[in-house]
Formats: structure tokens, sequence, C-alpha cells
């Protein structure tokens, strides 16, 4: 019999119980959550298992969502069974003041610097990580750039900066009104009078 | 290779029998002489042997992540390009298909059978550039210089097919741009006829090499399960003697249609991966003759199909958006943005030049993703450099570099 | 549909007199057995035709530069023939590629040990003025931190550019007089970079 996705499930929640949970298999693919303790203890028991042999890990990445209070960052891990050849997804969440989670670099030697990649865009901090320092940006680089609150580009141009791109400048990418907002609509013209250019 | 390295105390502790007092630090810097690409390696020598290797990338991030984030889907594509350069039109592709696969979109076979012959050029395009230059860096220069010519032809294909030579912007979604011209057939018959030949004149070169052999037998060997570990893929994990193609293993484009061989090496090493990227490119040629075989069996009607008929993703002829009224609004819509992908998460991969090409995409419903990462495999594998050279001596460790294929775009994304 | 052929239709003579091309004389006086010449026009003409160029390459752009420098697009042809990987022997630095915040430094060290003369080409759009990428870690356009002589606009530029990048740098160094690398106005120039 081979394995499937139900398959799966099953061994999973008889193992842990109450502690996976969100199943869902968007486009095929099982996606859970896991509390952040428990990452290590799942990856282990996916690894090991006799039926389920999730010996591959594919690839880990970190999201951001700034309006999940205590749940910003999620820390996604893609798993892959090469010999049924199915894949799985799950998901880590922690809080961004606290962002701690158990380094994988035990189990797969691939996350090594797939983790030093994550924290350097988001700033987790992979408890256990044997070199955990920036890898891609400027070692000098003070603050986590793919997080939602930083910009795209370089801050210090003078010749494309927000003003002459019609942005808002702050997190709602111009579609925010501020104050001083100097679009006012035909019928109240009357009244702003000699200030209108 | 005997194990050397041995740390006490952070410092390096030379091997027994060595004569240096301590080790020299090498730096293969991110200027290199064989434009393999900006990565730096620092190496700590023993004399002439390696005792250890400690990476540094990032000297080309170019923040494609980031950028993702803040285009819609259709201009996602030349971002994808500049990843492996050397095989552009794989990536095309894989984005195109991760698209497809989010918005649930069939392509029809012609379609299918057209995506599979540009990206089986790609992929010899590709294992040429990293063959030719494992050639130049054991001193072989002629099979470089030789086998670019053919690579212009692959560049003149490219060119008819969708005007540009190397970063192409190749395919919509849903299909392509035009219909591939008489011109595109012509080169392509062209180049199955003469390709072959000069493959088999630069197999001559150094295949059965003896300098070259010996130069290459057993530099940076690798097992099975420890490159597995790595999470390597592609031709330096088949060298490894695990036979996971992607291609194979989850088909997209109706690769399942196709009937070829995936070529696996036993021991890893730099030979093994030389000999396995010749014979892809051995059974490229074969995938592209069935390809243009099935595209001429398509007769009539069937013969013009170059997209899937998707007006909301597909930008409508020229001539119908100024006569047509649906056509100027679906043109509105799709360039101004107005139409919103479906909130979702998938993950698509495909066979680039050098492994499992990723791609996670997670939609809020907006214009332009709310998270996209790619998995590139060369950032993944490159890891494992150090394990590679342990104990070798610098030449290999310079052809174990190139023999892996390292490209710097997709390294530092 | 095909058009009449309208260049190279008169077959060549086999004299070998009507098959050499002959570059431009230098203005200068002539007469029996000597010719009479500045200095600049006889050392502009020799270096021209002999730059060693330093490749530096780091993305795409260096993929098109190597289809240049191949039996296709020959650019040994025009005297590039030695390319050197270092800069002490180089003059010509040739910059193809994103360059890159972390990059920048060194760059600005390869420059800095490079002799006088020296002419830098920026290939392609990444190294004019950070190309398609905006955002924060490209170093937008080499010009921020060295001088930069001739640039060469494309993603990438085709191989018929980068030879005629090539051919204006040849242009450039034609025609600089000897006294340029000492003068007052280059030495300002380096000063705004920070290079002394």
């Amino acid at each position: 019999m081979s394995l499937t996705n139900e398959r799966i499930k099953e061994r999973l929640i008889e193992k842990f119980g109450e502690q996976v949970s969100n199943f869902d298999e968007p486009y095929g693919m099982l996606t859970f959550e896991v509390p952040k303790d428990m990452n290590l203890k799942v990856m282990q028991f996916l690894y090991d298992d006799e039926e389920l042999k999730f010996q591959f890990l594919t690839t880990l990445n970190a999201i951001h969502y700034p309006d999940n209070k205590s749940r910003e960052l999620a820390i996604v891990y893609h798993l892959h069974n090469l010999t049924d050849n199915i894949r799985i997804r799950f998901k880590v969440y922690v809080d961004i003041n606290k962002p701690d989670v158990f380094t994988a670099t035990k189990i797969f030697e691939a996350a090594n610097w797939l983790e030093r990649e994550t924290y350097d865009y988001y700033g987790v901090n992979f408890v256990g990580h044997p070199n955990l320092v920036r890898i891609l940006n400027v070692d000098e680089m003070d603050y986590f750039p793919m997080r939602k609150e930083y910009p795209l580009e370089d801050q210090t141009r003078k010749d494309k900066d927000d003003e002459m791109f019609g942005r808002g400048g702050n997190f709602g990418y111009g579609t925010v009104k501020t104050e001083d907002d100097t679009t006012i609509a035909e019928s109240e013209k009357g009244d702003i009078g000699d200030k209108i250019i | 290779m005997q194990d050397v390295v041995s740390i006490k105390d952070n410092h390096i502790v030379l091997p027994d029998g060595s004569i240096e007092k301590q080790t020299t630090t090498l730096n293969l810097g991110p200027t290199h002489p064989a434009t393999h690409g900006v990565f730096q390696n620092i190496l700590e020598m023993d004399g002439e042997r390696v005792v250890s290797a400690k990476q540094t990338i990032g000297y080309i991030h170019r923040a494609f992540e980031k950028i993702a984030e803040r285009r819609p889907l259709y201009q996602i594509t030349p971002l994808t390009d500049r990843m492996n350069y050397c095989s552009s039109p794989i990536n095309n592709m894989g984005w195109i298909t991760t698209c497809e696969k989010l918005l649930k979109i069939k392509t029809p076979k012609r379609v299918d059978y057209m995506r599979v012959i540009i990206m089986e050029l790609a992929r010899i395009s590709d294992h040429l550039i990293c063959n030719s230059v494992v050639g130049v860096d054991a001193g072989a220069f002629t099979g470089f210089l030789y086998v670019m010519q053919y690579r212009e032809l692959i560049y003149e294909i490219y060119e008819s097919v969708c005007g540009s030579r190397l970063t192409t912007n190749i395919g919509r979604i849903g299909g392509f741009e035009r219909n591939f011209s008489d011109v595109t057939w012509q080169k392509l018959e062209k180049f199955l006829d003469e390709y072959p030949r000069v493959l088999k004149e630069f197999e001559n070169l150094l295949m059965r090499n003896r300098i070259f052999m010996e130069r290459c037998i057993g530099a940076g060997p690798i097992s099975a399960e420890r490159a597995l570990n790595y999470g390597f893929t592609g031709p330096n994990l088949r060298a490894a003697g695990v036979d996971y193609d992607v291609r194979v293993h989850s088909p997209y484009c109706s690769y399942e249609d196709f009937n070829f061989i995936v070529p696996v090496g036993s021991t890893g090493d730099c030979y093994d991966r030389f000999l396995v990227r010749e014979q892809e490119m051995w059974q490229s040629i074969e995938i592209i003759k069935q390809a243009y075989q099935k595209i001429q069996e398509i007769k009539g009607s069937g013969a013009e199909i170059y997209h899937a008929d998707i007006p909301e993703y597909y930008l409508p002829k020229k001539e119908d958006v100024y006569t047509k009224m649906e056509a100027l609004i679906w043109h509105f819509k799709i360039i101004m943005g107005e139409i919103d992908m479906p909130v979702g998460e998938v993950y698509h991969s495909v066979e680039g030049g050098n492994g499992e090409l990723g791609f996670y995409l997670i939609s809020d419903g907006g214009r332009t993703p709310y998270r996209l990462h790619f998995r590139r495999p060369c950032f993944i594998y490159y890891q494992a450099y150090e394990e590679l050279v342990k104990g070798a001596m610098l030449s290999d460790a310079v052809i174990v570099m190139s023999s892996l294929n390292l490209i710097a775009g997709e390294m530092d994304s | 549909m095909a058009r009449p052929v309208r260049f190279n239709i008169h077959p060549k003579g086999t004299d070998i007199h009507d098959n050499i091309a002959l570059t431009e004389m230098p203005e200068g006086a002539q007469g029996e057995g000597f010719f009479a010449t500045k200095f600049e026009s006889i050392v502009g003409l020799a270096r021209k035709n002999s730059i060693w160029p330093l490749p530096f390459a780091t993305s795409c752009c260096g993929i098109e530069f190597m289809a240049t420098m191949g039996a296709h697009y020959d650019l040994a042809r025009f005297g590039s023939e030695r390319l050197g990987f270092t800069p002490r022997q180089c003059d010509l630095l040739m910059v193809m590629g994103t360059i890159a915040k972390k990059m920048g430094p060194v760059l600005k060290q390869v420059y800095l040990q490079m002799a006088e003369p020296r002419w830098v080409l920026a290939m392609g759009a990444c190294a004019a003025s950070g190309g398609i990428f905006d955002s924060y870690s490209v170093l937008q356009g080499i010009d921020q931190i060295i001088p930069v002589d001739v640039y060469i606009p494309g993603c990438p530029p085709r191989p018929e550019a980068v030879i005629d990048g090539v051919l204006q740098i040849q242009k450039l160094v034609h025609n600089e007089s000897l006294r340029r690398r000492n003068s007052e106005h280059y030495k300002a120039l380096l000063n705004s970079y920070g290079i002394q």
C-alpha cells in the first residue's frame, strides 16, 4: 500500500495528538502546523519512521505576517520522501519579539545555510546553529530586510525618492491617505478658494 | 583522501607528518581568474593540501525575493532569467508553470512540446558551459572555444522565438508569445544535424584523455547518503548514485510522454559529474528529436496553437484590442493588474541545469505575491564544498569548484 | 521575402595590395625617408590596438562577454587578445554585471591596484546604473565609486554593442593627451571619488 496524505495525517495524529494542527492540502501537498518546541521532534519522527521516510529537506524559509500578533513569523519546512514521491510542508509560528527555533542542522546538513539565510532576512534565531551569521547581506547591516516594514529600494538615492514615485512612504505604500492629502472633490472646491493652484 | 582537519581550542591542528608550523591562508577571492562567478573561499593550506575551507557568498545579492513581492506575476519572469543565466529558459518555464499551477491552467499538448524543446536546448547550453569550463580549468582551452560556436546556434534559436539571446523572458502564462516561425524550425533542424558530431568531437578531446582522467578521477567524491543529507539534486546527486530527476518523479510539461534515460554515476567525483552531464546532453538531443517529431505529427488547425485559451491572463492579439470590445477590456485588466490571483500557496519545482529549482509562491489575493521563495540548488549544495575538498590539493579544489557548476546569480538570489 | 544582396558583391582582387586595410595616418610632415608627427599620436595609435582588458565579470553580462571573445564575434580582432586577471598588468577594467554593495569595496580595491593609464568600461545596465535591480543591496551604478569612461547599455548588451564600446574606448585611447594623467583636472576627478 503506497503512502497517501491521509495515512501520513493518521500517523502524525497518532503520535503527536493535539500538537499537530491545521491540516490542509493546498494543491495536493499536506500542510500542517507544529508548535515551536516540537519542530525537531516532528522532523526526527518523519525522518526515522519506517513508513514515512521523509529524509530529504527540500527547502526552509520564513514568512512575515505583521498582522498576526504573537505569531508574526512563520518558518516553513518542505520535506520530501524520495522513495514514495510524497512532499509535505509544515509551519512553525513564533512571536517576532522572541523568534527562537531549534536548529535542524543535526538532522539535515542542508539546513545550515538555509537557516542562515532565514536569519539574515527575518532575524529568526536558530538555537544551536554552529555559525549563525549573515550570509547574503553585508555584515554591518543592522536590520532584517525582508520584514514587511522595510522598503525595497535604497533609501539614500536622491533621484528616486518616494515623492517622485507617488508613494506614501509608510507601510501603506501610497494607499494610506495622509493628513495633507491635496486631492479634493469637485463639490468642495468652493470652500478652499484661493488655495487651488 | 585522509581526514586531516581537527580543531582544538579554535586553532586548526595540522595533521601528523606535516613539516609546516602553521597553516597558510589562501584567499580564492571574489575576483576569480576563471569567471565562475563571485564567491569567496578562504582556504587554510598545509603546504599544498587544503585543511579547511570557509565560504563567503552574497557578493551579488540582488534581493530577488524582496523585489518579487512588488511585481505582478508576469514581471517576475525577467527576474527569474537572471538566476541561472546560463540556462534562463528553464527558470522562466519553471516560474510560468508555477503560476499555471496556482491559477489551475492546463496547457495544450503542442505548447508543452514546444516548452520541452526550449528547456532541453537550455539544458544543453548550461551543460556545455560547465563541461567546457572544467576542461579549461584542467588546461584544455580548445574545447571551450569550439563549443561556444554551437551555443551561438542555440542563442539564434532563442532569438528567433523571443528576441533575446541570453536573458530570454521566454513564454507567457498559458503558452508562448508567438508561434515558432519557419526560421526557428530551420535553425533547430540545422542544430540537430550538426551538433551531435560536435559533441562527439568534444568527448573525444576530453573523455578518455589520460591527463583529464587523472586530474578528475578521485577529486571531490561524495557518497550518496551525504549528498542526500546536504540536499544535493541534479547532476551532482546523480553522479553520486541517486537517480532523482524531477522530470521523472513529478513530470511537468508532458515529460511523461518522452522516452529518455537518466544517467547515474557511482562515486560522485569530478569525472562522474562530467560524464553524467555529457550523457544528459545526449539524452537532451533525443528528447528534442522526439518533441520535434510529435509537433510535426499535429496537423490541421491544431498546428497553429501556441497558447492556452485563457483571456484573463494571456494578452489578446493587438488587432483584436483595436477592434473588439472584450479584447480591449481584457488588455486593460491584465496590464493594470485588476485581475487578482486566487488565495493560496503552491510549491512547484522543475529540473534546472543544476538540480531541483523550486518556487514557493504564497498569494493573498492581490496583484503581487505575498511571499515568493526560490529553492536554488547552487545555494544548497555549495555548503558541501568544504567536505568535498578537505585533504585535497589546491588544484583539485579548483577543479571541484568548477565541476559543481556554481553560478553566482543563482547562489545569491 | 528575400531582398537582393547589396554589399560585398564585387569580387575582391587576388592582388594583395587590394586586400590590406590601412589605418589612418596621423597628421604630420613627410619628407624623403622620414615622417614627423606628434609623439602622442604614435603612442595613441600603438596603445589603442593593444589594450589588455581585465574582465571583471560578475553575472549575466559575463556570459555575453564570453560569447564576444568566442570565435563568432571575436574581440581579439581589435587587439584585446590577452585577457589578464590581475589588475597590475591590465589597462582596461571591464566591469560586467551587477555590483552589489558587498562587492563595492572589492571593485574599488581592484581599480586602485591598476597602474596609469587606465580606463574603465561599464558593460550592461546593472554596472551603468543598477539596472532592473532597484533594491537595497545593489549599488546603483559603479560610477558611484570609480570614474567610468564608457558605458554600454543593454541587458545584456549584444556582442556587437560590446565591440562598439571597445571601439569607443579605443578612440579615447587614441586621442588622449600624454599629460592628461598628471593634469589638475584629472586629479580633481579622482579626488571627487576619494582616490588620491
